[in-house]
Order: structure tokens, then sequence, then C-alpha cells
């Protein structure tokens, strides 16, 4: 909260009142409008009286196990290979780091459906992974749950790595110095010290990356497909319920906003809350 | 025993410095902020690394660039006491005390049995199970000593620790650490600001300023012989450097002093300021350390003032509040100053080649710790 004081006049708290600009007032009503509208058109078109039956049909649970399930397992990939990665980014100086950091970020920009296609070109089975996966292990990762996984982390990833590595950087470094002293090294310090001064920091960065996760599309749908009960998840249910039966796409995706506001009430209380 | 020599480089700055502490001994690294102080204590918990000298304890080389030899902070036999006690905020005391134990090779129950045991000769037995946040400023500082010493360090480094606390819990815990300072069987190096904090712990000071050792010793021969401006403003004493010829001394643009004991060559002069009265006119009966001088400040010193003034030298001097009613003193006032003979110290400038690279005084001391 800014305050403006000085000597001459009372401190105000919320500005001038009384003459907001109606060049600003307007798109601001405008924009809050279009952001709340659709929400509220979801839920003026929901289907009450038939939502238990809907919410417990078969294909709407399968597809929502599906998407916890995956998202949670792509935010664990995310927290293994993602926090090493923001440690190393935060308090290693290496030649390139900046280059590196860059790089983390690349998948926040790029277009998912391009990233599902670049997954394709390296893990698909004549891609230059995949095809040595297959060959060796016999193991196929496109148009499998696993994919779908896969898709998800390589979307979501760099959320949590931006959110960890801010989290690092702001953590008090004197604390790892005085670990050091007591005669840990730095994997005992990491594990000891870091690990829980920035535990806040990682949580959030983990929630940002499984509701990331949770709502992929473009990557999960070229890379792993749409198979029920094997790849398509609630997005991708509510895509394809979209063209068949409309009032179950309204329902799935009432289930998906539920689950989005659901993380961002406890994000905000736990975290971002002042 | 610890035998280093300490060379590190930062831009411009220089870091020069030459120590040995023996098992036992509590030395202070004192000198004015920006001095290299703890640049020096970093360098020898490996937090920062030589560029040339070492660092050898009981005879190991922890850090000896020439030859190529490093042993990196978590190896090193020392414990770390840091300003703002730098407790671990998710661990209780007893979890902090312990985390240096339990690193060294102990179990978790008895490196916690170790803590306990530090926790109570502390004092904090039943602070135990508290997290830092919920201890006082006083008592933190107290589980980070008992941190760093839990570890038993063969070398115990002390950076500023009683600086962040408020006067009164300084003054406990000053008179804490100085009971376990004399306790500890390893060397101890204190690194302080504060003249106070060196002259009660310390057995032996040694002074920094601009990166250098401009002066060492006992804290009788420090105080009593100043060789810089800074040591000379801690300790509360006039000094000027000259040039001698006898009792007498030629300081400032020629300025002759006469000092009590006669000697030749470079000389320091040192006087307190209770040895410089003031006269409204030029005194009469002795005409020896007399000048005319301006007053340019006034300020309270416990039961005294004390008189800033400028004239051939910068001089203070400590009136009592009645001569200074009787004075009638006030800013740009033209005074007389004398300097009683008898309270004059003077010794020889060029005692030591190391000692030479110290600054040139000019200005005299001001305050006292």
């Amino acid at each position: 909260m800014r305050r403006v004081e000085t000597t001459t006049r009372p401190v105000r708290r919320s500005g001038r009142t009384g003459r907001v600009p109606v060049a600003l007032l307007a798109p601001a009503v405008l924009g809050l409008l279009f952001l709340v509208l659709p929400l509220a058109g979801l839920l003026a078109r929901t289907p009450w009286n038939t939502l238990p039956q809907r919410l417990t049909a078969p294909g709407v649970l399968t597809a929502l196990r599906l998407s916890v399930q995956t998202a949670t397992l792509a935010t664990l990939l995310c927290l293994v290979l993602g926090v090493p990665l923001a440690w190393l980014l935060a308090r290693v100086e290496f030649p390139g780091r900046r280059l590196v950091r860059a790089l983390v970020t690349v998948p926040l920009v790029l277009p998912p459906v391009v990233g599902g296609v670049a997954l394709l070109l390296v893990f698909g089975r004549r891609g230059v992974v995949g095809g040595w996966l297959d060959a060796t292990f016999g193991i196929t990762l496109p148009f499998t749950t696993a994919g779908v996984v896969l898709a998800e982390a390589f979307v979501a990833m760099p959320f949590l790595v931006v959110a960890v590595e801010g989290a690092l950087r702001s953590a008090d470094v004197r604390y790892e110095e005085a670990a050091a002293t007591l005669g840990a090294g730095r994997w005992t310090t990491f594990t000891h010290v870091t690990l829980p001064l920035v535990g806040p920091g990682i949580a959030a960065g983990a929630v940002l990356c499984w509701a990331r996760a949770l709502g992929e599309f473009g990557a999960t749908i070229t890379f792993a497909g749409n198979f029920p009960g094997r790849t398509q998840t609630m997005p991708l249910a509510v895509y394809l319920a979209l063209e068949t039966d409309p009032q179950a796409a309204i329902v799935l995706s009432l289930v998906l906003l539920a689950v989005s506001v659901a993380i961002l009430a406890s994000l905000r209380d736990r975290w971002v809350g002042t | 025993m610890l035998d280093a020599r300490l060379v590190v480089d930062r831009g411009s700055f220089r870091l020069d410095v030459a120590l040995r502490i023996h098992p036992g001994e509590v030395v202070a690294l004192l000198g004015p902020n920006g001095a290299g102080k703890t640049t020096a204590l970093r360098a020898l918990a490996g937090l920062t690394r030589l560029h040339a000298g070492h660092v050898t304890l009981a005879g190991r080389d922890l850090d000896r660039p020439g030859a190529r030899r490093w042993t990196p902070t978590e190896r090193r036999p020392i414990g770390v006491v840091f300003q703002d006690h730098l407790l671990f905020p998710h661990l209780t005391a007893l979890e902090n005390v312990a985390f240096g134990p339990r690193r060294r090779g102990l179990d978790r129950r008895r490196a916690r049995a170790v803590a306990a045991d530090w926790l109570d000769r502390m004092g904090l037995a039943a602070q135990a199970r508290l997290k830092p946040r919920q201890l006082s400023g006083g008592q933190a500082q107290r589980v980070a000593l008992a941190r760093a010493l839990a570890v038993e360090p063969a070398l115990l480094l002390l950076d500023e620790p009683l600086a962040a606390l408020d006067a009164r819990t300084r003054l406990e815990v000053r008179a804490e650490l100085q009971r376990h300072l004399a306790a500890h069987p390893g060397a101890t190096l204190l690194v302080t600001h504060d003249p106070l904090d060196a002259l009660v712990l310390a057995d032996r000071l040694v002074v920094v300023e601009e990166g250098r050792v401009v002066q060492e010793g006992d804290a009788a021969g420090v105080t009593a012989r100043p060789r810089t401006d800074y040591v000379a403003r801690l300790v509360g004493l006039n000094l000027y450097r000259g040039h001698a010829d006898g009792h007498t001394v030629l300081v400032g643009d020629g300025l002759p002093l006469t000092v009590a004991e006669p000697l030749h060559g470079d000389a320091f002069v040192a006087f307190p300021p209770s040895a410089v009265t003031l006269h409204p006119h030029q005194p009469a009966r002795n005409p020896h350390n007399t000048w005319p001088a301006t007053v340019t400040g006034v300020q309270r010193h416990g039961d005294h003032l004390r008189v800033q003034l400028v004239g051939p030298v910068e001089v203070a001097a400590d009136v009592t509040p009645a001569a200074a009613a009787h004075l009638r003193l006030a800013p740009g006032q033209p005074l007389w100053v004398a300097v009683r003979v008898d309270e004059t110290r003077s010794y020889p400038a060029g005692i030591d080649e190391r000692r030479s690279t110290s600054p040139p005084v000019t200005r005299q001391g001001r305050q006292e710790p």
C-alpha cells in the first residue's frame, strides 16, 4: 500500500475521489466485464438440475482423474528437475548463465502446439531420443499417459523454475555460509538449510506449475493425442464435448473453473496474501 | 595456533594483514568501517579466497594460493558468530546448536545432548525448544555463540557479535562472552569497531585501517601510545606527529610543543583533553605550550564539556561547566590554549617498519570510547 504524506495536507490513501476520467473508467469497466462475463455465462448456462448425474458420468470422472494424476506427476517431475535447475541459475556462476535462463523461459512464450510438435520431433518414434528409447527399452512416449505428463511438464516447468529461482535469489545466502562454517557441504546445506528457507517459494511455484499442467491443451493434444482414459485430460474432454454434447462441456468447464479458483484462493491466503 | 597473512584484492582496495593467534588467546581486530576487518574474517573462514599469503591453523595450510592448497569452509575447524546471529529460522535453538556436531559425525541423539549441554552453559536450557524468532536479541546471540562453540573449533571467529544488540543487552552479552572466551581453549579472533568490546574481551588488539595493520599490542600499550588518528579518537587523546629535538617537538606548521620525555627524530605527542586548559588571554606565567585558538564546537561529555578548537593545530579540551560559564564559550570565540607539560606523552614514530605505512597524523583525537 502506498501512501502520499505531506505536511500541509491530510494523509490520503485512495487518491482523489469523484474525478475519475471517463477515458480511463470506461475501458476499465469494459475490461472487467470482458474477464468476468464469460465466467458468469458459464455459470448461467450450467444445467444445475442434472449436475450431479453429469458430474458422476463415467467419462467426466475418468478425465478428471487422468488430469489430476498427470498434472501431479508432471509437477513432481518439474520439482525433481526444476528445483535443482533453479538452484543452479541462482547460486552458481557459469558462462552462459543468462542464455540458459532465457532458454528456460522459452516454453512460457512458445505456443503450446509448437511445443507439442517439438516434443514429437524429439521424443516421437523417429525422434532423436524417442527412437533410441524405442530401440533400447521398447518405450514409446507419444500418445501415452506418460506422453501427457511429458507435455504438461514441458509447458509448466518454467513457472516452477522462475518462481523457485526468485525465491532463492531473495533468500539470504549468509544462512548458507553459516551452514558451511558449521561443517555442512553444499548438498547438506541445500537439503537442510536452503530448501526449508525457500519452501514457501517452492510450494507457490509448484501450485502454479500444477495449475498450468492441469489446463494444458495444445502440447498435450499434439504430442499425446486424445484417447479417452489414456490421454484425454479435462481440457481435451471439454473441447471434444463441445462438438457433441455442449451441456457436458459446460459441466467439465465448471469443474476446471472450480479447481482454478480453489488454487488461486489457497495461493492468496498462504503465499501471496499481504 | 593460527598463523596467517591475508591478502585479498577487491578492485582498488587491498587487504594485507598478518595475524598470529595462540591457542586460548583472544585477539581483537579493531578498525573503522571499510577497513577490511570482515574481509579478513571471511578469508579465515574460507568464505573469501586469498589472492596471496596463507592461512595456517595448527600446522595445517587451510589456504595457500602459492601452493594451490585450499580447504573449503565446511572442512575447516572453525566456528563463526555472525553479527545478526543467522540462526536457521526453521530450526529450534537446540537444533541450531546441534547442527554443527551433527555435521561433524555425531548421531542425532549425541548431537542433541552436546547442544543441550551448551545451551545449559549459556543459561538457555528453558529456551531450547524455541524458534529463533521467539528469542530475544541477546538470547539469539548466545545461542549463536553456543552453536559456534559446540563444534569445539580450533579457531573461533566473531564478527561484530554485539553490534546488533541494544545497549543494555550488549552489556549482559559482553559479560557472558567474556566468560566463554576465557574458557575457550582455541584461538579467538574478534572483529569489532567498538573499542570497549576490544578492550574488555581481547588479550591483544590489532588495529587495521585501509586494509593494513597500523598498530598492535595489548590494551595498555595501544591506549597509551596511539599511532593513528583513529586509535587516538578511540581512546580519547589528542595526538600529533612531528619532529622531536630533546624536550621540544615541532608539530603542525612548526608549533613547538614542550614534552616531559625527551627524544629525537620523528615522534608522536599525545595528551588527554583534560590536560588542556583554556584562557581568555595569553597566560603570563608559563609561556610553554600555549597558542591562540578559536572555538569550533562544544559538546556535553560526561560531567564536563568537551571543547573543539582550531589554531596552529586542532585540539580538544575538557572543561568544567563552571569554567565554561566563566569563559562564556561560544563557537567562533578566540581563546588561548595551554597544555600541561607533565601530562604529555611522547614516543618515536618510526619504531616499526610495518607501522611506517600508517597515514600521517594531522589532526587530534576527539572521542573517548
